[in-house]
């Protein structure tokens, strides 16, 4: 029944959509599966990206500090040379040898003071070799504070045989690696490193974790001890060759590794410039999502105009009879408006459920070999926010020509038919 | 007829000409000049033959055209420099529309298109509104049908539905255009009558286009259109 508390607009809409049954349900059906397609590309697409991130970042800091990298350099530089003196030889940058970071505590402790740095976690890495019985193998030693790495990277729940916490004698190793050497929790292993050709350093360590890393390269070459242990070995005493940091916002790693360098004159390699290739397809992605998502919304907004285009001419006797009972042609317009946006609104609703269902069916049958999903997706509120009020705007803005029409109707012509 | 001639003037009408495709080659003028002045509570049938202009006359009058020159009064309204807000709303408040064919909006009961033009209407809150309604679709006989779907009427409650639709508003001028035209000569008559009833209770003026000579001459004035001249 009429009443005077919904607006005249509003219940003339209600109802021509009502009596237009078929084309109602047909319209919000294709709009549903025009939001369905953008909520489930969205979701998977986001899902992919934060995987994928999520991959790299799980076994790295958002930001490296490094020692500035040797130079092949002439001993005198030619411009400094003064007349007739002749120039030196060159000097070759050493191939092996491990630079420490110059001042790395200070750079630390002025890296923590920023308010976006969350872990700070030097590092000292460099080659070893692991040597058990007649057995040996190449190895990369990463030595760390286990407080303070454990925060960037989740070895605890890597480890798959003993533990991970480390005193200064123990080691942890990868599956692969301690397959190689037929060891286990526990047992022995000898590391000896020769740094330059003159000094060599040689350290027995116990086997305290077993870990496994998902890749095989890694669970053959990557040990790790405590920094102390790490720097003894290396032939760092007190020194660290790099320093991991992690921020709040992955996104703004560049911008904050930039004003660490700024700050204490480190180099600071953020992981977006280091995995530079996987933003420029991430880009492309995004690209190549925004297009899809346009011209599916292009399709929705062109369905709904031609089934308002249809209803302006099948009503059009109606709208007739309505200018010439009083009402203006901004009602009529709105009328029109609102089928435009109430269709849209309908559709995105069904669409979103849709869309969710699908991608929790996805998330149950896309697994991996060994079951687990494939990777988990992001169904964000404000992912369904969006689609709700973009497909609504689009509705309105593909009601506009038919509405438009309609109030422009002149009612003697349309009162004829 | 001293009478009526004290009445206020409702429709009044100074050397109106409409042109189709004005300004063109083919130019067609179907009002030429028509000087016209109904009063207050007139019954007027409108006659003449098709195409002399009688619906283009009662579409100038019903502010749903416009004349390409002269003068349109309506209700005390000086019409001709009005612009479309205005007019909808004189048209709204004031004038009634009865067409040949309904117009109902089959989307809506019976009740439901004769409460439409109080929609938003201030004078109408919502129970008033309807008890109008009611009044009105009761007055002309349907108050078993007021909740059936206009579309399920007969052609000639439709009809009926109609010039209850068009009182809504309490109308000073109510236009009916051939309204009876359609309907068997027993509809048309019940049609005739409510007009006739509405005219005498509330004062209502009517303007009555129509075939029937019968039904003309039981009008208190007949106005004929020959050829976009009203010659009586």
């Amino acid at each position: 029944m009429l009443t005077t508390w919904l607006p005249f607009e509003w219940i003339v809409a209600l109802r021509f959509l009502r009596e237009g049954r078929l084309q109602t349900v047909f319209i919000v059906v294709g709009v549903a599966l025009g939001v369905a397609v953008i909520v489930f590309m969205s979701a998977l697409m986001a899902g992919l990206q934060i995987n994928f991130i999520r991959r790299v970042l799980s076994a790295q800091g958002h930001i490296e500090l490094l020692a500035p990298p040797a130079e092949t350099r002439p001993l005198r530089m030619g411009i400094h040379a003064r007349p007739g003196e002749l120039e030196g030889a060159i000097i070759q940058a050493p191939q092996q040898r491990l630079k420490s970071l110059d001042q790395w505590q200070a750079a630390v402790s002025q890296v923590r003071a920023m308010p976006e740095v969350v872990v700070v976690s030097p590092m000292a890495s460099g080659s070893a070799l692991v040597v058990r019985g007649s057995a040996s193998q190449a190895i990369n030693v990463t030595g760390m504070e286990p407080a303070l790495h454990y925060r960037i990277v989740d070895l605890p729940g890597k480890i798959v045989q003993g533990r991970s916490d480390l005193s200064g004698s123990e080691i942890l190793i990868g599956t692969k690696l301690g397959t190689d050497l037929s060891v286990m929790v526990g047992d022995k292993l000898r590391l000896t490193t020769v740094e330059s050709g003159a000094r060599g350093s040689d350290i027995t360590l116990t086997i305290a974790g077993i870990f496994d890393l998902g890749n095989k390269s890694a669970n053959e070459r990557s040990t790790f001890v405590a920094l102390r242990t790490a720097q003894s070995l290396l032939g760092l005493p007190g020194g660290v060759t790099s320093v991991a940091v992690t921020v709040r916002d992955v996104y703004s790693a560049e911008a904050v590794a930039q004003r660490i360098t700024a700050a204490t004159g480190v180099v600071a390699d953020s992981w977006i410039r280091t995995n530079a290739e996987f933003f420029t397809a991430i880009a492309a992605q995004n690209t190549s999502n925004s297009a899809i998502r346009f011209f599916v919304g292009l399709s929705v907004a062109f369905g709904i105009a031609s089934v308002l285009a249809v209803v302006v001419v099948q009503k059009s006797r109606e709208i007739g009879i309505l200018r010439a009972m009083g009402i203006s042609q901004g009602q009529v317009m709105r009328v029109f408006l609102l089928q435009g946006g109430l269709l849209a609104l309908a559709g995105s609703i069904a669409g979103s459920a849709l869309g969710a269902g699908v991608l929790a069916l996805w998330q149950r049958n896309a697994r991996t070999a060994d079951g687990t999903p494939l990777f988990s997706l992001v169904l964000e509120p404000s992912l369904f926010a969006s689609a709700l009020g973009v497909a609504t705007v689009t509705g309105l803005l593909a009601a506009l020509a038919p509405a438009r029409r309609a109030a422009r109707l002149d009612p003697v012509v349309a009162i004829r038919g | 007829m001293a009478e009526a001639a004290a009445q206020p003037v409702v429709v009044g009408l100074q050397a109106v000409r409409k042109a189709y495709n004005a300004g063109t080659a083919i130019e067609t003028e179907v009002l030429h000049g028509i000087d016209l002045t109904v009063r207050r509570g007139e019954f007027c049938a409108v006659v003449g033959p098709s195409g002399s202009g009688k619906s283009t006359l009662l579409n100038i009058i019903g502010l749903l055209d416009r004349p390409t020159s002269g003068l349109v009064r309506v209700c005390d309204e000086e019409t001709t420099l009005l612009g479309d807000r205005a007019l909808t709303r004189l048209r709204g408040h004031n004038i009634g529309f009865v067409f040949q064919y309904h117009h109902l909006i089959t989307a809506f009961t019976a009740l439901e298109n004769v409460m439409m033009p109080m929609l938003g209407a201030e004078e109408f809150p919502n129970q008033a509104m309807r008890t109008r309604a009611e009044v009105l679709i009761a007055s002309v006989g349907l108050a078993a049908q007021m909740n059936q779907g206009a579309g399920n009427l007969s052609g000639g409650q439709q009809q009926r539905v109609a010039v209850a639709r068009a009182l809504a508003m309490e109308p000073a001028l109510l236009l009916a255009d051939e309204p009876t035209g359609n309907l068997d000569t027993r509809s048309a008559d019940e049609v005739f009558s409510l007009l006739r009833r509405f005219n005498a209770e509330h004062g209502t003026t009517v303007l009555f286009v129509t075939h029937n000579v019968t039904m003309a001459q039981r009008c208190d004035r007949t106005i004929e259109v020959i050829d976009g001249q009203v010659t009586a």
